[in-house]
C-alpha cells in the first residue's frame, strides 16, 4: 500500500464506528497497541551533515533499511543519533523519497553510484519517479551498453595466452579472429586482403573496352573478350584462395553450424559460388543468359573487405539497427510516392503527348522530383501538374529529411562506442601491467621479510625487532597470512630472478634423463627440489624455486633439502612410476614432473588442496615440517589430477 | 478552341484552390496553425484552492485531542494533501486503498457527507478533526448522533427503510464477491429488516434519533463495542 494510506488509516478505521449499530455480531476487540511515544525527531548523520526527520516519515516504508529495525544497527548510542558513512548528497534524494513519496535521480550524478545508493537503502530502483524515469533508465542503459561492450572486448580480445594445449583448430580459430596474434597470421590477412582487391579490380577492368589488336574488326570489345584466358586464370586463382580460405574457416570454426549461418560465411559463398557454377554450365545460349546473372554476384566479393574493415562493419551494424527508422522512410516515401504520381497522372491526363502515361510511369518522375534530382525526362505541362510537382518536390526535402538524424545520430553514437572501446581496451592493458605491478611489489615485501630472516624463530629478537619496526599492522598480518599458507602447501614463495634461474637449470637439466637429472642435482647444493608432495604435470617440469630459494635461504633450508634427499630411494624409472603411483610414497623428490604453478610470475606456486597438510608445530623452523610433510606423501600423491594454479 | 483550354485550366485551377484550403483547415483542426486567438486562456490552469486550518488553540479547544496529537494528525493530511483540502475524488480513492476487494465508492461517498458538515464539496482539516474528535473521544451520545447522521442520507432527522438499504448495499458493496457464506441478493434487505425491527419502536418505518439512540443504548453489544476505538490515535 502507498505510504499516504498509512496516514489515513486512523480516520477509516474511526469512521468504522459507522458500522456499530448495523453489527449483527459483536465486533473483534481492538488489536494492542503499544504505547505510542508520539512523534519524535531522529537524526540521520550522515558523513557529518546532520538530516532530522520525524520517525513517521522514515516509518511510512517499512521494508526499507531506515524504515525498519535495520538502521538500529547503525545508532551511535552516545550521540543519540544514526550514523551512516555515505555520500550526503546523495542521501537527500533519499530522504525526500520518504517525505514525498517519489524518487528524483540526481541529474550530475553518476547513475551507478545513485544505483549503489539505493541498493545500500534499500530502496528498489523501479522506485524512480515518473519525472525522472526515463532520464534514469536511459542513462542506466547507456551505462550497461558500455560495460556490456567491455567484456565483449575482453573476451573477443587479444585475451591471455590460448593454453598450449589447444589443437590445431583452436589456434588456427584464433588465428582467423584476430590476425595480430602471429606473424603467419597477419600474413594470410593480407593476403586475401590483396586478393580481393585484384578480383574486384579484374571484374571491372573486364568491362572496359579495349582496343583490338588490328583494326579490323575496328569495333572494340571489352576486355574481358580480348583476353579471356588471362581473366580467367586472374578468377581461378582468386576463387582457388577464397575457397581454400573458407574451408580452412569451417574447419576451425569451433560450432560449424553457427558458422554457415553467419553473414560472413554467406558472403563467401556467394562470392565464390558463381564460378563455380560457370565451371559447370554448357556454354550455350539459352543460359548465357542466367550465367550473366551469376556474374554480377561476383561484386559481392567486395563484401569480404567487411572483415577488414571496422568502418564497415560498424555501418553494417548501424543500419540493422536503425532498422524500423529505415522502415519508417521507407514507408512514408512509398505513401508519398503513390499519392504524388496519382495527382500528377490525373493532373496531366488532358494534355497530348505527355509522358505521364499511367500512374506507374509517373512513380519515376515523383521520386526523381522528391528526391531533389530532377532528371528532367519528365516534366508536368499544365499548371495544376506545375502547382503539384513543386508541392511534391517541397514534401520530398522534409520526408527525407526527417528520419535520416535518427539514423546519424545512432551511426555516431555507435561509432563512438567502437572508439570508446579501443581506448578502453589499451587502458586495461595498462591497468593489468599496474596490477601486476602491486602484486610484485606485495610478493616482493614478503620476500625481503623473508630474506631479512624475519620468519625464523631461532632468531633473535633484536633481529626480528629490526625488521618489524618497518611493517605496518596490515602488513605483519598479510605476512602472516602468506607463511601460513607455504606451511600448509610445504612450498615457498620466491621471486622472479630466482625463479627463472630454476627454469633454466632444469631446462639444461633436460626431460629425458631423468635419473641423471636427479643424481646430478641431488649433489647439487640445494638446487633439488625439496618438495614433499610431488605431482605429476602434464606439462614440462619446472622445478619450483624452492631449490634455488633454499640455496638463498640460510642453512637451514639447505639442511632439510638434503635429509629428504637422503630418505628417498633411489630414483626409479619414469614408467614405473607411472604404473604405480601409489609406490612412490616415499619418494619426495623424483624424476617425474612437477607442477609448475607459476603462470604470472610473482606469484606463488601454489598447489591443490589436495596438499593441505597441517603445518608441524614449530619444532626448528621448517626443516622438521618438511621432513615430516615428505613422509605423509600419500595423499598427495595423484597423478591423474593436474592443477595449474594461478594465483 | 482557346475558350475550351481556357475552361479546363481555370476549372482545374479553382479545384486547386479548394484543395489548398481544405489542407490547411486540416491542418489547423491537428493544432498545427492557429487562426484564432482564443486559445492562450484554456492554456492557464484553475489556481488550485489552498486552505488554511484555523490555530492550533483553537481547535485544541474545540476538539478533544491535545496539542501533540493534534500535530500529528496534521502533518500526516498536510502531506497527503498539500492544498489543505480533500475532495471527494481523492476521498474515495483514499477509502478504496483500504478496501481492496470490493467497491467502496458509494459508502465513501455517504462518508464524506457525513464529515463534510457545511457542505461545500470540501473537507477541509477542521472537518477532520470535528468528526475525529466525535468518534474517538466523544460520548456515547454523540457518537451514536454522527452514526445516525451519516445513516440519514437527506439531513431530515429520520431514517427510512429505503436510506438504510442505500447503506446497507453500500456496505455490502465493500464486501465484494469473495465472501463466505456467498453474498446473497437480498442479504442488504433481511439487514435492513432486522435492523427496523430492532430500532423501530413505534413500527411507524422511520426511526427517529431518539428511538436509535434509546434502542442503541439497550443493545449491550453496542454498548460494548463502543469502547473499540477509543485508542486509534
Amino acid at each position: 500500500m502507498a505510504a499516504g494510506v498509512a496516514t489515513w488509516l486512523p480516520f477509516a478505521r474511526a469512521a468504522a464506528v459507522g458500522w456499530l449499530p448495523l453489527a449483527q455480531q459483536p465486533l473483534p476487540p481492538a488489536p494492542g497497541v503499544k504505547a505510542s511515544r508520539g512523534d519524535e525527531v531522529l537524526v540521520v548523520n550522515v558523513s557529518g551533515r546532520r538530516f532530522e526527520t520525524w520517525k513517521n516519515t522514515l516509518d511510512r516504508y517499512p521494508d526499507t533499511l531506515l524504515g525498519s529495525s535495520e538502521k538500529e544497527f547503525f545508532y551511535d548510542a552516545d550521540s543519540g543519533e544514526y550514523f551512516f558513512d555515505r555520500d550526503p548528497d546523495m542521501f537527500r534524494h533519499v530522504l525526500n523519497f520518504y517525505r514525498t513519496g517519489r524518487l528524483h535521480c540526481p541529474r550530475q550524478e553518476c547513475i551507478q553510484a545513485f544505483d549503489e545508493e539505493l541498493a545500500f537503502y534499500g530502496l528498489v530502483p523501479e522506485l524512480v519517479g515518473d519525472c525522472c524515469l526515463e532520464e534514469y533508465r536511459d542513462r542506466k542503459k547507456e551505462n550497461a551498453e558500455r560495460l556490456a561492450e567491455d567484456e565483449e572486448a575482453e573476451q573477443a580480445g587479444d585475451g591471455p595466452a590460448l593454453p598450449a594445449g589447444s589443437s590445431l583448430r583452436q589456434r588456427l580459430w584464433r588465428a582467423f579472429e584476430n590476425p595480430h596474434t602471429s606473424t603467419a597470421a597477419l600474413v594470410f590477412y593480407y593476403v586475401t586482403g590483396f586478393f580481393i582487391a585484384v578480383s574486384v579490380i579484374a571484374n571491372v577492368v573486364e568491362t572496359i573496352p579495349c582496343r583490338g589488336p588490328a583494326r579490323r574488326p575496328p569495333r572494340e570489345q571489352p576486355c574481358g573478350d580480348r583476353f579471356p584466358l588471362a581473366f580467367f586464370c586472374m578468377d581461378t586463382a582468386c576463387v582457388l584462395i577464397f575457397t581454400g580460405e573458407y574451408l580452412l574457416r569451417l574447419f576451425a570454426a569451433p560450432s560449424r553450424c553457427r558458422f554457415l549461418r553467419s553473414v560472413m560465411s554467406l558472403i563467401d559463398v556467394v562470392a565464390i559460388l558463381p564460378y563455380y557454377i560457370g565451371l559447370f554450365v554448357p556454354k550455350n545460349e539459352d543460359v548465357s543468359g542466367a550465367f550473366v546473372t551469376l556474374r554480377v554476384f561476383r561484386v559481392f566479393r567486395i563484401f569480404k573487405f567487411s572483415r577488414h574493415s571496422q568502418g564497415l562493419r560498424i555501418l553494417g551494424y548501424t543500419l540493422k539497427s536503425c532498422a524500423s527508422e529505415l522502415g519508417f522512410l521507407l514507408f512514408s516515401l512509398t505513401m508519398a510516392i503513390i499519392i504524388f504520381a496519382t495527382v500528377m497522372f490525373y493532373a496531366e491526363k488532358g494534355t497530348n503527348k505527355t509522358n505521364f502515361t499511367s500512374i506507374p510511369a509517373a512513380f519515376w518522375y515523383t521520386i526523381v522530383t522528391m528526391t531533389t534530382l530532377g532528371y528532367g525526362d519528365m516534366v508536368p505541362s499544365t499548371i495544376a501538374g506545375k502547382i503539384f510537382g513543386s508541392i511534391c518536390s517541397l514534401s520530398g526535402v522534409l520526408v527525407i529529411a526527417l528520419p535520416v538524424p535518427v539514423i546519424v545520430s545512432n551511426f555516431s553514437r555507435i561509432y563512438h562506442q567502437n572508439q570508446r572501446a579501443d581506448k578502453r581496451r589499451a587502458q586495461q592493458k595498462v591497468r593489468l601491467a599496474r596490477i601486476r605491478l602491486a602484486k610484485s611489489g606485495t610478493t616482493n615485501a614478503f620476500l625481503q621479510y623473508k630474506q631479512n630472516g624475519g620468519l625464523e624463530d631461532s632468531s633473535s629478537g633484536e633481529e626480528q625487532a629490526l625488521c618489524v619496526r618497518n611493517r605496518s599492522a596490515f602488513e605483519q598480518q598479510h605476512h602472516h597470512l602468506l607463511h601460513c599458507l607455504e606451511k600448509t602447501t610445504c612450498h615457498e614463495f620466491t621471486d622472479e630472478l630466482t625463479f627463472s634461474e630454476a627454469l633454466g637449470a632444469v631446462s639444461l637439466g633436460g626431460r629425458t634423463s631423468r635419473s641423471t637429472s636427479v643424481s646430478s642435482q641431488a649433489v647439487g647444493p640445494g638446487s633439488l627440489l625439496s618438495s614433499c608432495c610431488p605431482r605429476r604435470a602434464k606439462r614440462r617440469a619446472i622445478r619450483l624455486a624452492n631449490s634455488t630459494a633454499s640455496v638463498s635461504r640460510g642453512s637451514m633450508q639447505e639442511l632439510d633439502t638434503l635429509a629428504g634427499l637422503r630418505r628417498s630411494p633411489a630414483p626409479q624409472s619414469r614408467s614405473s612410476l607411472n604404473a604405480k603411483p601409489h609406490d612412490s610414497l616415499d619418494l619426495n623428490c623424483d624424476s617425474r614432473d612437477f607442477v609448475a604453478a607459476i603462470i604470472s610470475i610473482p606469484t606463488p606456486p601454489a598447489n591443490t588442496p589436495d596438499e593441505s597438510q597441517p603445518s608441524s608445530p614449530g619444532g626448528g623452523g621448517g626443516a622438521s615440517s618438511n621432513l615430516r610433510n615428505s613422509s605423509l606423501g600419500t595423499p598427495c600423491l595423484l597423478p591423474e589430477t593436474v592443477k595449474i594454479s594461478s594465483l | 478552341m482557346l475558350t475550351l483550354e481556357w475552361e479546363s485550366e481555370g476549372l482545374q485551377t479553382v479545384g486547386i484552390v479548394v484543395i489548398i484550403c481544405a489542407s490547411l483547415k486540416l491542418l489547423h483542426l491537428l493544432g498545427l496553425i492557429d487562426f484564432s486567438e482564443d486559445s492562450v486562456e484554456d492554456e492557464l490552469e484553475m489556481a488550485t484552492v489552498r486552505h488554511r486550518p484555523e490555530a492550533l488553540e483553537l481547535l485544541e479547544a474545540q476538539s478533544k485531542f491535545t496539542k501533540k496529537e493534534l500535530q500529528i494528525l496534521y502533518r500526516g493530511f498536510k502531506n497527503e494533501c498539500p492544498s489543505g483540502v480533500v475532495n471527494e475524488e481523492t476521498f474515495k480513492e483514499i477509502y478504496s486503498q483500504f478496501f481492496p476487494q470490493g467497491d467502496s465508492t458509494t459508502y465513501a461517498h455517504f462518508l464524506f457527507n457525513a464529515f463534510d458538515t457545511d457542505h461545500n464539496g470540501a473537507v477541509s482539516f477542521e472537518d477532520f478533526i470535528k468528526g475525529l474528535s466525535i468518534l474517538l473521544r466523544g460520548t456515547v451520545q454523540e457518537k451514536l448522533n454522527w452514526a445516525f447522521n451519516l445513516y440519514d442520507i437527506n439531513k431530515d432527522g429520520y431514517i427510512t427503510k429505503e436510506e438504510m438499504l442505500y447503506i446497507m448495499k453500500a456496505i455490502y458493496d465493500m464486501m465484494g464477491k469473495c465472501t463466505y457464506p456467498v453474498l446473497k441478493e437480498d442479504a442488504p434487505r433481511q439487514h435492513v429488516e432486522t435492523f427496523f425491527q430492532k430500532m423501530d419502536k413505534n413500527k411507524d418505518g422511520v426511526v427517529t434519533i431518539d428511538e436509535f439512540i434509546e434502542s442503541c443504548q439497550k443493545d449491550e453489544n453496542i454498548m460494548r463495542s463502543m469502547q473499540l476505538f477509543e485508542n486509534v490515535i
